[in-house]
């Protein structure tokens, strides 16, 4: 496109700006980590190691990560089996209300967090409560799978769209059976909008914080809810770092692999 | 699937009934009976009324913000950088999105500190940081959405055909008239599904407020703050954003954005 030398300059620089804005919050909670002191005054002048091995061996942060990827694998698989579902019924069935149905499914991402947090805590204390179904790891789950399965149905949906329901005919013409069918030609079809939609629901559910704060009983903690209780404790203020720390590289290296393997640039 | 269905509806449902009810001052137990007196007291109690007016304010500035961002930053990603740069800044702008939003949330919570690093970077200046408070939160927030805005317009910049471009520019439209005149109506449904998040996410987010925002009051922090010892009043704050969010997401199908997300 047709533009002077300046603006070409100005538009690489601010570029250049954006991309500094986003990573350098991110760096500094990684050099913050190995800070000495625990006042966390700027410029860092003594580096350890230690607050690593406290970390490292810090009960309440594993009994977080246990239960965070308990919520997540249960809520992922929820997500993975109705999601699916939903997205065959919507793009293979024409019925009355589907468009009512479409939107809400869409509606868990669409409203803010707070209200679905909300809306839940104020069924269990309310409804199931006296049936016997308190706020526990059950609720928990129930909340998570709400968006999950937006982010399946999604990802499965968009797939689904575009497939060529021609090679199922032939399959079927050929005798292949319902099952056999879905087995060997449906399945492989969208099976990498499956995987990556389950990938993203695990994410999500493993980030989750304000559902999980209105739905979680009193001592039960995911890993985003341990660092939100941690976070203002002078005490724990390095320990939390670590985490954070740790947080930003395991989560960051995956993708940049998988999206470096995928290659480059595919939009 | 119709447990979760039930479950998620209903609970949406019984949450609007529950806005009616009212709670006992002495006991905290919940009255079922209809009363508007929780929507009397949000309209015009003004601590709360300016609660859900700042609320809003805040969204719409995040919004603006990241548009603001977005465009340039997709102008130059689309049609200026090289293919190689063009992937590393697509990963470089996405990556973020999965780092968690507590760490950046406390990433930007050390970066406000007072004595930390933006006082740091702004004292030889003779400046200070903003500390804690509402422009802070709106930075943050802008921070943790940024993404949703800027990866659909990138995705709508890239569509536009480079001809249309020429084509502007042989008829004598500078840079800046070419995108303002071509490129914009073509991106408004990049923005509007874009927004779309930006705005509904600032809406309800109440944790950064809590740990950016200083004495900042948003409404999260009034439903959250309310949850235990008035759930009918939380309730009734909690339809604020169901309504606000709605009545975009009505303007935003007439747009035709819904089918970009």
């Amino acid at each position: 496109m047709t533009l002077s030398r300046p603006a070409k300059v100005l538009l690489r620089v601010f570029a250049g700006l954006v991309m500094a804005a986003i990573y350098l919050p991110l760096l500094l909670v990684i050099l913050n980590s190995f800070n000495a002191t625990t006042s966390g005054a700027f410029p860092i002048s003594d580096f350890t190691t230690r607050w690593w091995v406290a970390a490292w061996h810090n009960e309440g942060v594993r009994a977080a990560l246990w239960t965070s990827i308990q919520v997540a694998t249960i809520a992922t698989v929820i997500a993975l089996v109705l999601g699916t579902m939903i997205a065959f019924a919507l793009s293979r069935y024409a019925f009355f209300g589907k468009n009512v149905v479409n939107l809400l499914v869409v509606l868990p991402i669409a409203l803010p967090g707070i209200v679905t947090g909300v809306a839940l805590n104020n069924t269990f204390k309310t409804v199931l409560e006296p049936l016997g179904i308190g706020l526990g790891l059950f609720s928990v789950i129930v909340g998570h799978a709400t968006f999950c399965v937006v982010m399946v149905f999604n990802n499965v949906q968009a797939r689904l769209g575009r497939m060529n329901r021609g090679l199922e005919e032939a399959a079927m013409d050929m005798g292949a059976n319902l099952p056999r069918t879905f087995i060997d030609v449906t399945f492989p079809g969208f099976r990498s909008a499956f995987i990556g939609g389950g990938l993203l629901a695990f994410a999500l559910s493993f980030d989750e914080i304000v559902v999980t704060t209105f739905t979680a009983p009193p001592g039960t903690e995911t890993l985003p809810i341990w660092i939100f209780n941690n976070m203002s404790r002078p005490n724990q203020a390095p320990v939390v770092n670590v985490i954070a720390a740790v947080l930003i590289i395991v989560s960051m290296i995956p993708v940049y692999l998988s999206q470096r393997l995928t290659g480059d640039d595919k939009r | 699937m119709a447990w979760l269905g039930v479950l998620y509806i209903g609970s949406l449902v019984l949450l609007f009934i529950t806005a009616f009810w009212s709670t006992d001052p002495f006991t905290s137990k919940v009255i079922p009976g209809f009363t508007l007196e929780n929507f009397r007291e949000i309209l015009t109690v003004p601590a709360y009324q300016q609660t859900a007016l700042r609320t809003v304010g805040i969204a719409l500035a995040v919004t603006a913000l990241c548009a603001l961002l977005a465009l340039p930053l997709g102008l130059y990603m689309a049609k200026i950088a090289s293919p190689r740069m063009r992937a590393v800044l697509a990963i470089g702008i996405t990556l973020p999105l999965w780092a968690g939003y507590l760490v950046k949330v406390f990433s930007w919570r050390i970066t406000f500190m007072t004595g930390g690093p933006l006082d740091w970077l702004l004292t030889p200046l003779g400046l200070n940081g903003p500390g804690y408070g509402t422009a802070a939160l709106v930075v943050t927030l802008s921070y943790l959405w940024f993404p949703y805005m800027a990866v659909p317009v990138y995705a709508a910049f890239r569509q536009i055909p480079d001809n249309l471009f020429d084509a502007s520019a042989d008829l004598g439209a500078k840079g800046w008239t070419t995108v303002r005149t071509v490129a914009l109506p073509l991106l408004k449904p990049a923005f509007i599904a874009g927004s779309i998040f930006t705005f509904s996410l600032s809406l309800g987010d109440y944790i950064a407020a809590q740990f950016v925002g200083g004495t900042t009051q948003v409404i999260g922090t009034v439903i959250a703050s309310n949850i235990n010892l008035n759930p009918p009043l939380a309730a009734a704050f909690a339809t604020v954003p169901v309504v606000v969010v709605v009545a975009y997401l009505f303007l935003a199908r007439k747009s035709g954005a819904l089918q970009q997300l």
